[in-house]
């Protein structure tokens, strides 16, 4: 019986064929324009670390300006001085810590057909690599004693060890870096987060850094800072060192906690540090510290950007311009059908099949509609990314997950939009109609 | 106009149809005015000029890296060589790139102390090359001379005497002063040191497009000894892509121990500044328009569908005398009864969507005249979508009243 109802349908959708095509255009444009903009949204507000994105904390510590909070309305700062960088990750008060910066220096490579360049570097703690589950190909992440020993080590992305050694196995190798020798100790396997969590002061979606090195190094070798260099206070004469123990925030700070407890615990630890620094004369705000774990501050952060959003909404109600028309077309198309569906009932079909086979044609639109819709999508993502370049690597590529949902969503979508319609004509009443033939 | 009632009548024998009808033209006009209020506000951003010359200027990183890499000695070497470039017109050192996002803001106060509240300004610092580089103009005081020009290094923190400022950051700073009275004045850094505004330029802008006091800049007569260099190049008219070339051979056959990187023009990095914006601007015009197309196809689909069912009332009218602009002007009545209803009730929901917009993204309110044009727009393109089929009804011969069905 259902095939003979596909057969009909489909009769039926034949018979005004570009009517039928107006329909599919519209609900195919519909669903195209709300899956684009909704995967966007989607990849943008993705969870990079799942599993464990709830035991990852960033602390954030007032020691801001007395006269005015770093934003509106009490907001601590985005980042910590480097001070607390050091301080709080040599407390070791969490099951894991690393404070993280960016610098970059001159890479000298050893083969003479090379010519330096500049590589962006990552200054972390050895927990960092534990920390952030982070892939390694060969090697490892140094050892806890490197970070306080100042060790000449280097961990190496995936990219950057193709370039230099040529994908080979480089453990053990050496690097001149900023004029000073490295010493090669693992390489990363491929590590593309997107949105890079663990540093979205720049910018959620930027790319990985080159090479990953002991934080501590940046004192050592005067590497430069970059990044957001934020300064309430001008500080003292006295070069570089003066420079680190000033109040300007330029690091990122991480805890992994992993219960409740560790929590409370290092709420409290935090506590009566800052009690202590302002006893030396620093924090001269109220006490305002935070612990948000990855997706608490990934909200904070606004990672999602706001176009974005405001697409996404125009985009649906696009959508619902779309299946409003679809719903009058189908209307006006099953109520021009009504002396056609008052003879099959008089002649003994049912409510229930007529509504039937309604609804398997408009579900037969609703699947032409995903289908173009998907490809539309997919056009509409193309369009993305070109218009926006580079910024949306990797935020504008169709899933299975997001497939699956387009085809569901515009059959849904349509068989909602043809009830209306359906149960009008199917509850004509037969004499009425046949009389006036 | 006597129609309008059996018009009227035989819409409300689809009453449902017209209501879809009258909702999606409403939410069309809600998204269109909408769309085109953030349009409007995105490309009035843009528009906003950044007092450069930026068709015939680029810029270049030079980073050091040798041993014995003189900074000091190899940037004002480099910049002499450039200058002399034929098709140059100027070039200079400066920390930053106006519109590239990146750069380097102070605080600054007409009163010295701690409590005194300051001006955000950006900084950048240039050589007495600067002002005809950058192609601003000074309006008043005077240029830095080239005594002036001092050295700067990464950890410095003292600041020099003199400052050129923009318009802008005057008005800013003295409301109450004239330009000239401007000139001479001494405004505060670091809480309590004092610098002299020597003069006053017409206008230029801060690495940061979307920060609120974009047009605030003052311009320190510093080279900088970072380490990394930017020289900010001027070219002929024309000459630009050429002189590109020109300088960067020139820089690659100094074989100083350093990297020449992130050659860029001043239109590129215009162009990555506001690809956001430009990107937006486009994807919300291929929604508006498709929008209306598809509610025009959609009005030609409906009307379509009522003509066929009203053959033979449509028939009955003609063979009673209507003449065939009456059966057009029926269904043009119609759809223009419907559309209205749309509108009026588009005008609401347009405001309310922009309550919640500004509620939401701080996009400023909806200029009023929007909604006139909008409803003009979907009047006139309703209309044009009925006439097709409006034609066609038209068309059917009075002899088909005399057929039965």
């Amino acid at each position: 019986m259902i095939a003979y109802y596909f057969k009909l349908a489909l009769l039926s959708l034949r018979r005004n064929l570009l009517l039928t095509a107006l329909m599919i255009a519209a609900i195919g444009l519909g669903i195209g324009a709300a899956m684009t903009t909704i995967t966007v949204n989607y990849l943008m507000s993705a969870n990079p670390i799942p599993h464990k994105s709830d035991q990852l904390f960033y602390v954030q510590v007032d020691s801001w300006d007395p006269n005015q909070p770093y934003t509106e309305p009490n907001e601590p700062p985005d980042q910590v001085t480097w001070t607390e960088a050091t301080n709080l990750t040599a407390a070791k008060q969490a099951k894991r810590q690393s404070a993280i910066a960016t610098s970059f220096a001159v890479i000298e490579p050893e083969r003479a057909e090379q010519k330096p360049f500049i590589a962006s570097i990552r200054l972390a703690y050895s927990d960092f690599f534990p920390m952030f589950d982070v892939p390694f190909l060969y090697g490892s992440g140094w050892q806890e004693s490197a970070d306080q020993d100042l060790r000449r080590v280097v961990v190496l992305s995936k990219k950057m060890n193709d370039e230099i050694f040529g994908g080979e196995d480089s453990v053990g190798r050496n690097l001149i870096m900023a004029g000073t020798s490295f010493q090669v100790v693992g390489v990363l396997d491929n590590w593309e987060l997107k949105p890079k969590f663990f540093d979205v002061t720049t910018g959620a979606f930027d790319e990985m850094e080159d090479v990953y090195v002991p934080f501590l190094l940046k004192q050592a070798m005067e590497l430069p800072s970059s990044g957001n260099n934020n300064c309430w206070k001008p500080y003292e004469e006295g070069g570089f060192s003066a420079y680190l123990s000033s109040e300007c925030i330029n690091y990122q700070m991480w805890v992994e906690l992993d219960s409740d407890a560790a929590k409370a615990d290092y709420q409290s630890f935090l506590h009566s540090y800052v009690e202590e620094q302002k006893r030396l004369g620093r924090f001269p705000r109220e006490q305002n510290n935070r612990l948000s774990d990855v997706m608490q501050w990934m909200e904070n952060q606004e990672v999602v950007a706001e176009d974005a959003r405001m697409m996404m909404y125009m985009a649906l109600m696009f959508l619902v311009v779309c299946l409003l028309n679809t719903v009058a077309l189908l209307l006006a198309k099953f109520i021009g059908r009504t002396p056609e569906i008052a003879l099959r009932r008089a002649v003994g079909a049912s409510k229930r099949t007529l509504f039937l086979q309604h609804i398997i044609e408009s579900a037969m639109l609703g699947v032409a509609g995903g289908i173009l819709g998907l490809a539309i999508a997919w056009l509409g993502l193309q369009g993305v990314s070109g218009l926006y370049g580079e910024d949306t690597k990797g935020l504008a590529e169709l899933d299975l997950t997001m497939a699956a949902l387009a085809v569901v969503l515009a059959i849904v979508s349509t068989v909602l939009a043809g009830i209306y319609p359906n149960w009008r004509t199917c509850s004509v009443a037969p004499a009425g109609q046949l009389k006036t033939q | 106009m006597s129609e309008l009632g059996p018009i009227f009548r035989a819409l409300l024998r689809n009453k449902v149809g017209a209501l879809l009808l009258a909702l999606q033209i409403a939410v069309t006009m809600t998204i269109m005015v909408n769309a085109i209020h953030m349009i409007e506000n995105r490309s009035s951003l843009m528009a906003r000029p950044s007092g450069l010359d930026e068709a015939n200027q680029f810029y270049l990183s030079s980073t050091g890296y040798a041993q014995d890499f003189n900074e000091q000695l190899v940037v004002e070497e480099d910049l002499r060589l450039i200058r002399q470039l034929p098709g140059i017109v100027d070039a200079t050192q400066i920390n930053a790139i106006p519109l590239s996002n990146g750069g380097w803001s102070m605080g600054l106060s007409v009163e010295p102390g701690e409590e005194a509240r300051g001006s955000g300004i950006a900084v950048y610092f240039v050589d007495d090359n600067g002002i005809n580089t950058l192609d601003v103009e000074l309006i008043a005081g005077r240029n830095f001379s080239a005594a002036e020009i001092g050295y700067r290094e990464a950890n410095d923190t003292q600041w020099p005497q003199n400052i050129i400022i923009t318009e802008a950051a005057a008005k800013e700073l003295f409301p109450d002063l004239n330009l000239n009275e401007t000139v001479g004045k001494t405004v505060y850094i670091n809480n309590d040191e004092p610098m002299t505004i020597i003069g006053i330029i017409d206008q230029l802008q801060a690495p940061w497009v979307g920060w609120s006091a974009v047009e605030r800049v003052m311009l320190v007569p510093q080279r900088t000894l970072f380490g990394s260099s930017r020289y900010f190049i001027r070219t002929e008219p024309g000459q630009r892509d050429a002189m590109i070339k020109a300088t960067e051979q020139l820089l690659l056959d100094r074989d100083v121990g350093r990297l020449i990187r992130n050659v860029r023009t001043m239109e590129e990095t215009r162009a990555d500044s506001y690809r956001g914006h430009q990107a937006l601007q486009t994807i919300l015009w291929v929604i508006v328009t498709v929008l209306t197309i598809i509610t025009a196809l959609g009005i030609v689909g409906m009307v379509t569908f009522s003509v066929n069912r009203r053959r033979k009332q449509i028939g009955t009218r003609r063979a009673l005398g209507a003449t065939r602009w009456q059966i057009i002007r029926h269904f043009l009545v119609e759809n223009a009864l419907v559309t209205s209803c749309g509108l009026i009730l588009g005008v609401g929901s347009s405001i309310a969507l922009n309550i919640w917009l500004v509620d939401l993204f701080s996009l400023p309110r909806v200029g009023w005249h929007y909604l006139p044009i909008a409803m003009a727009v979907l009047l006139v393109v309703g209309q044009l979508a009925v006439l097709g089929p409006a034609r066609r009804a038209a068309a059917i011969s009075p002899a088909l009243a005399t057929r039965s069905a």
